[in-house]
Parts: C-alpha cells; structure tokens; sequence
C-alpha cells in the first residue's frame, strides 16, 4: 500500500510539474541557506584554528604591557631582554622551547629586484616554537648567534620574489644596510588563514637585528612553547611568578606583561564563529520553515482543485488513509526533493563561496542529512492537514464540485 | 435473494421546515444480470437512489442489502472495500484524471486494489480493447474526443470486473450518435458479460436499451415496467 500511495504521488507530482518545481522552491532556498551558512561557518572557525596553530601550538606568547590589542606593551612597561629567555629556559619546568623575537619591517633586496616584508630576530629555538622546518641549507651556528652573524634563514615567499626558481642558499642579499648571507631556506606552511601568507618571513640572529636594524637590545616578545602533555595553567603560573620576580614587582602591584595562550586564543576565538555559525544558520532556518507554509499552501489549493479527482478515487474503492497517504507522500516527496535540490545547490554555493572568502571548504555530512530529513519532516507535518482535508472529502460532494 | 434489496428506505436533506426528503420509502429488488434504467424528472430523488446503491451514501431510515449485507451497517472503510471489489462507475462528466494517459486511467482501480505493474498493464490493455479503444492507451483524455473519454470511463469502471455497473447519466455529455454508441456498448457489456447496469437518464431513448426502467416521482417509485421491446431484442442476440 505504500509502494502505491508512492506510486501515485509521483504521479501527480509528475503532472503538475512547473508548479511542483515552485513549490518546492521555498524548501530549496531554505535548506541550501542552511546548509552553505552552516559549511561556511565551520570553514571560517577551521580557518582561525589553523592560523592559530601556525603560531605553534601549546604556545604562551608573552608581551610587555598589561592588557591585550592595539597599544599595549606601552611606553610604561619594560621591554625583556636576552638574558630573560635564558633564565625561563633554565629555571621553568614542563617547557620544551623559549625564544625571542624582535620584528621589524623592512625592504630587501637583491640584484635588481626588491621586496617589502619584515625580519625576525631570534634564536634556533624559534624554529620550535614556531613549528617552522628547512626546506634546504642549515640553521644558524652557536658562533653566528653569539656574534650576531649577517647570516639569514628565509621563507618561499621572499625566494619567490627575491630569487625566482634559482637557489637562494650562499647568496647576499641586502637588509637595509648590510649584506646579509641566505643560509637556509625555510619549508613552505602554505597560505594561512584569510589570506595572510605565512611565508613572507626572513630570519635573522637576534643580535643581528638588535644590532643592525633596531639599534637596541630590547626583545618584543618571548615565546615559550610547552612540552606535550604539561599543564598550560601550571606553566603560565610559574612562568609569570619568574617573570614577576626578574622585573622585581611587588606582591600588590600589577603583571606589567600578559601570557597569551594560544590555545586559549583558539577556543576564545573558534567559539565565537560557532556562535555566528548557530545564529546565521537559525535565521536561514526560518526560511526553511517559511518553505514549509509554502508547501502547505500549495497542498491546500491542490486539494481544492482536485477535489473532483478525488470524488473519483473515492468513488473507485480508495480508503481514506490510501488517500491520506497519498497526499502526505505527495508533500513529503516534495519536500524531499525541494531538500536535495537544495544539498546539490548548497555544496555549489559553498564551494564558490569559501574560496571568495578565503576559508577552506569543508563537507559536513551530518548537516546534510540533517537538512534533508528536516526537510521531508516539513512535507509531513505541513502536508498533514491538507492530506487530512482530502481523506475526509465526502465523495458525493467531491464529485459534484465544479 | 436479488443482488440489491432496498426497503423502505428514506433519505432527508437538512432539518425541520426546510427538509427535504430525497426518498420517501422507497422499495426496490434488482437481480443479478438485469439493466435497469432510472428515470425521473430532476428532483425526483434517482440520484439519491444511485448514491445509496454505489454505496456512497447511507439510507436515514431504511435497509440496503446488496448480496446479503447490510450496507447501512457498514463503515466508511467497509463501503469502500465493496466499492472497490463489486462496483464500477461511469459519471456523465468522464471525471477521468487530467495529464494522465487513458492506460494509466484505467489501471488507477487496480492500483488501490495492490494489483502488480504487470496484471495492471495487462488488465488495462484488455479493459481498453473491450470499450473499443485499442492502440489508444498512450492518449491523454484532451487529446480523446467525448465519446473515447467515456469510452475510457467505461473501461475503468470495468477493469476490476464489477459485478454490477453504475452509470449517472453517462450520455449526458454527448450527441446522439455518440450516445447510441455507448448503449450499444453498456447493453452487450451487460448481454455478453452479464454485468448487472443500473444508468440514470432523463432520455428516453436510451432508457430505451434497459430492459427494466424505474421512475422516480417525488422520492418514490412511480412506476416499475418491464422494456419488452430491449427485453424481446436482447433474448433475440442471446439465441442468435
């Protein structure tokens, strides 16, 4: 009985097909909303994830200053120095990696060609910390980094620029004013994040660009990487108690530096697109449920208009649930189809959309499916009263209308 | 005992003053094989009648025995069980479904009886030969003309092998010639195949086929006859 109450709702599905196809238009619109809003978002938070874990993971960076975002580390609070890296990698337990950095823009140039990027100084720990990995040369010399060697360690995008295919590795190249020697040439990590290319990045030893390009021994940032599996609160706690003790702070007065967590970062941040990927889906689900009046209104005029048909099919033995059955299954196929019209345009939509956006394209099954049993729920809940309205036509009436 | 049996039954439309009693005790026996024509000026209650043998309707007062059960005592379902086993239906509109090809039409009983793809096709290739309609089943009904659609009609009322069919007016919507055709078509169904028919019409000419006609007055029985001449006509075809 199933089978036919199928069979003949196709049908009449097949009969009515133009209006079948706006009907189920609603439903389309409604479900491929979802779902793009829903793939979109998961992108753009795995988006933030990666780009988080590009600065390394289970990563404290710590800055002077006491608050977070732009002008922090201010005038008032003092800057480290080398000599606090090297106590932190001594004195702190669970620790795997601590490194300086001092960051700077600069152009540089070699044979005609010139590039505007910045320098970073610090130590072969920073290779840890920042998950970076060789692609060719070396990395610098105990000697290099005592001296402050004119040595650098470059990233494929100032290759690309500077050399093109050729090997960078022995070459000078030209850092504001000095040459500088290219000794290693760093793996690509590829595109990150909305865009931001990882690679444009040229290492230098510390005290080469304390010396030569920011004219003072002061250190931005440290960063400190923990050893896997070692308590990020721990290690924070004893690391601000040996930072508050190297910069003799008294037990009332405030940390003139903060401890970012990066992993902290990434679930402060990820939980946030979460909460906009929730929201925008919530809205695009109204229009799902605005599909489903649709398909209710339509089903309603269909029972109107069929009504002599359905005079008929009683007339010829149907039962009132066969007829039920029928409309119910009408609607519900209708929805069902509106539902995978609406995945096909949803994964397009998605596709072209992510790679606008910049974030990746990532399939959600679960979604999906999702969408598509809401959607055939719609059928049965929107498609129930009408169906009822047609079961309990009484044929006599039905086939008299005109 | 006759294949229908009604007795004293009545049927009342609305209430109090403005009531209208559509049948007002009516008695009727009908026995297998027969063709009966019902005739009656509009009003007279012969649909109601029609209604009430279809099973589509129930008497107000009244019993409907129809091979020995009580109709009146049946539930909707129960009605339509008979309907679909026993009945067939022919409307003066056609009522066939529109988009739908005269094939799929005619197998549409078949379908809410669970028969399988292939006794459908089969059944309905055979219903569509028997009306005359061979080579026609791809056609929807706007492409048929009048007389081809009740054509169809009449071969999906028969695809289920009824044992009585019911025919409202089934000429009601065409000309002369094309009505002759379909009597002509009814009174062999019913001489070759023994289907009991029961047609309402208000023409007197194709009360002229049946072999019994009925008239309605007022919701009662007026006169039951005997059609000598189709009765005489028919037993001629039988011998011959």
């Amino acid at each position: 009985m199933l089978w036919n109450s199928f069979l003949l709702a196709l049908r009449s599905i097949r009969r009515n097909l133009l209006r079948s196809f706006l009907t189920v238009l609603g439903i389309v619109i409604g479900v491929s909303a979802v779902i793009t809003m829903v793939t979109l978002g998961q992108g753009a938070t795995r988006a933030v994830q990666d780009q988080i874990a590009a600065l390394g993971s289970n990563l404290l960076q710590v800055r002077p200053g006491q608050r977070l975002g732009p002008g922090a580390g201010g005038a008032g609070a003092p800057a480290f120095a080398e000599t606090d890296v090297q106590a932190i990698a001594t004195q702190l337990g669970g620790i795997r990696a601590v490194a300086p950095e001092v960051r700077r823009g600069v152009t540089v140039i070699y044979a005609a060609r010139n590039w505007a990027t910045s320098v970073t100084g610090t130590t072969n720990a920073y290779f840890e910390t920042s998950n970076w990995r060789l692609a060719s040369g070396r990395k610098f010399e105990d000697f290099e980094e005592r001296a402050g060697a004119a040595v650098c360690v470059i990233g494929a995008t100032v290759r690309r620029e500077l050399f093109g295919a050729a090997s960078p590795l022995g070459q000078q190249i030209r850092v504001k004013d000095f040459s500088c020697e290219v000794i290693g040439l760093l793996a690509s990590k590829g595109q990150g994040a909305f865009g931001m290319d990882q690679d444009d990045v040229i290492l230098l030893p510390l005290r080469t660009v304390q010396r030569r390009v920011t004219g003072s021994t002061r250190v931005n940032t440290l960063l400190v990487s923990m050893k896997d599996g070692s308590e990020p609160e721990r290690v924070k706690q004893s690391l601000t108690q040996l930072l508050r003790e190297r910069r003799h702070l008294a037990a009332g007065e405030e940390d003139n530096f903060n401890v970012l967590d990066t992993r902290q970062i990434a679930e402060t941040l990820s939980g946030t697109t979460q909460i906009m990927t929730t929201l925008l889906g919530a809205v695009a689900a109204v229009s799902l449920l605005v599909g489903g009046i649709g398909i209710m209104n339509i089903m309603l005029v269909s029972v109107t208009e069929r009504t002599r048909e359905i005079g008929v099919r009683l007339a010829i033995g149907a039962l009132e649930r066969e007829v039920l059955l029928q409309f119910l299954i009408e609607a519900v196929v209708l929805a069902a189809l509106g539902g995978l019209v609406g995945i096909v345009l949803a994964a397009a939509a998605s596709v072209v959309l992510a790679r606008v956006m910049q974030v990746p394209f990532l399939f959600n099954p679960g979604i999906n499916l999702l969408a598509l049993v809401f959607s055939a729920a719609i059928g049965v809940i929107f498609g129930y009263f009408p169906a009822r309205r047609a079961a309990r036509l009484d044929p006599i009436e039905a086939l008299r209308h005109e | 005992m006759p294949l229908i049996r009604l007795r004293g039954v009545t049927k009342v439309y609305g209430a109090g003053q403005a009531a209208l009693r559509a049948l007002d005790g009516v008695d009727l026996d009908v026995e297998a094989g027969e063709f009966v024509a019902i005739m009656g000026p509009s009003g007279s209650g012969k649909s109601t009648a029609m209604n009430i043998i279809g099973c589509l309707d129930t008497p107000a007062t009244g019993e409907y025995l129809f091979r020995d059960v009580h109709v009146e005592r049946l539930t909707r379902d129960q009605r339509a069980r008979l309907r679909r086993r026993h009945l067939g239906f022919v409307f003066q509109g056609f009522n066939l479904l529109a988009r739908t090809s005269a094939q799929e039409n005619v197998e549409l009983p078949l379908l809410y009886r669970g028969e399988g793809a292939a006794a459908r096709h089969a059944a309905a290739r055979a219903a569509l030969e028997s009306v005359g309609l061979t080579g026609w089943g791809h056609h929807t009904p706007s492409e048929l003309s009048g007389g081809q659609q009740q054509r169809v009609a009449i071969a999906r009322a028969l695809v289920t092998q009824p044992t009585v069919l019911l025919a409202d007016e089934p000429t009601g919507n065409l000309d002369t010639q094309r009505s002759r055709e379909i009597m002509e078509l009814l009174a062999a169904l019913n001489r070759d195949r023994g289907i009991t028919v029961l047609m309402v019409t208000h023409e007197a000419e194709m009360a002229a086929y049946a072999r019994r006609i009925v008239r309605f007055v007022d919701g009662r029985i007026a006169a039951d006859t005997l059609n000598r001449h189709a009765a005489d006509a028919a037993e001629a075809a039988g011998a011959a």
